[in-house]
């Protein structure tokens, strides 16, 4: 389940790529802790570019980065949703909290 | 309703097994000519049935889980997924928006998700016996097929 971050001033870039699971959601979430707390960055955008599958699991992943980059008072977006994650993150209402572009 | 074709499949409850289940889902529903929608609905309730087995069934021990599918007559798949594990206290509660005992990996949407991506969803559940999750998808006819 790879995350591959690329840093631009204080904008993160994080694209997630793969089947996202309970198996790999962990790694992931402890990934863009990770990458979050060494850029500090202003603003996060996730590419979902690559993104294969996702179920339930990926709803948390994605709410869990969008509360820390509000506790770093910084901004979230959400880029090249693929369909099936879209109709996923659609069913759990996302739409309403994160910016999806 | 007559069941055509049916498939079942048993697996301790390992995290990597959600993987395998999806998929294995997805291929014996490919019988019924489905779209890449229609398939990755399937997949995608499937995940979530088993990922609840795996997590609440049976959290600190590995235990079995049956998944069975099958094709009825009336082109839809049913889809049964069985655990032995500790049971739900609560079914209603369980099944509502954004409650979840799993902690913040988990987003409590699970059974959101499999109502709203599945035609009927069935929970049965007793506490120490386990948990029984049935749902069904009509898979549309497509015209020239």
């Amino acid at each position: 389940m790879p995350v591959t971050c690329v840093e631009e001033g204080r904008h993160l870039t994080a694209a997630v790529a793969g089947e996202l699971d309970h198996h790999g959601a962990r790694a992931v979430m402890e990934e863009l802790d990770r990458q979050i707390d060494a850029a500090m960055p202003r603003e996060l955008t996730l590419d979902l570019k690559g993104l294969t599958f996702t179920d339930s699991s990926g709803i948390a992943v994605l709410l869990r980065s969008w509360r820390r980059m509000g506790q770093l008072q910084g901004a979230m977006r959400v880029v090249n949703t693929p369909a099936q994650a879209g109709k996923v993150f659609q069913a759990a209402g996302l739409g309403r909290i994160i910016r999806f572009e | 309703m007559k069941v055509e074709n049916h498939v079942s499949l048993e697996f301790p409850s390992a995290s990597a097994n959600e993987g395998f289940a999806r998929s294995a889902a997805a291929c014996f529903a490919a019988q019924l000519d489905p779209t890449l929608e229609e398939i990755n609905d399937v997949k995608t309730a499937v995940s979530e049935a088993v990922t609840n087995a795996i997590v609440h069934a049976y959290p600190d021990t590995l235990g079995k889980i049956v998944m069975k599918l099958r094709i009825r007559d009336d082109h839809s798949l049913e889809i049964i997924v069985r655990d032995w594990g500790v049971g739900i206290t609560d079914v209603d509660q369980a099944r509502a928006p954004l409650f979840t005992t799993g902690g913040e990996e988990r987003s409590g949407m699970g059974f959101t998700i499999m109502e709203s991506f599945m035609d009927t969803l069935k929970v049965r559940s007793q506490l120490g016996k386990g948990t029984t999750v049935t749902m069904r998808r009509n898979i549309a006819r497509r015209a020239g097929r």
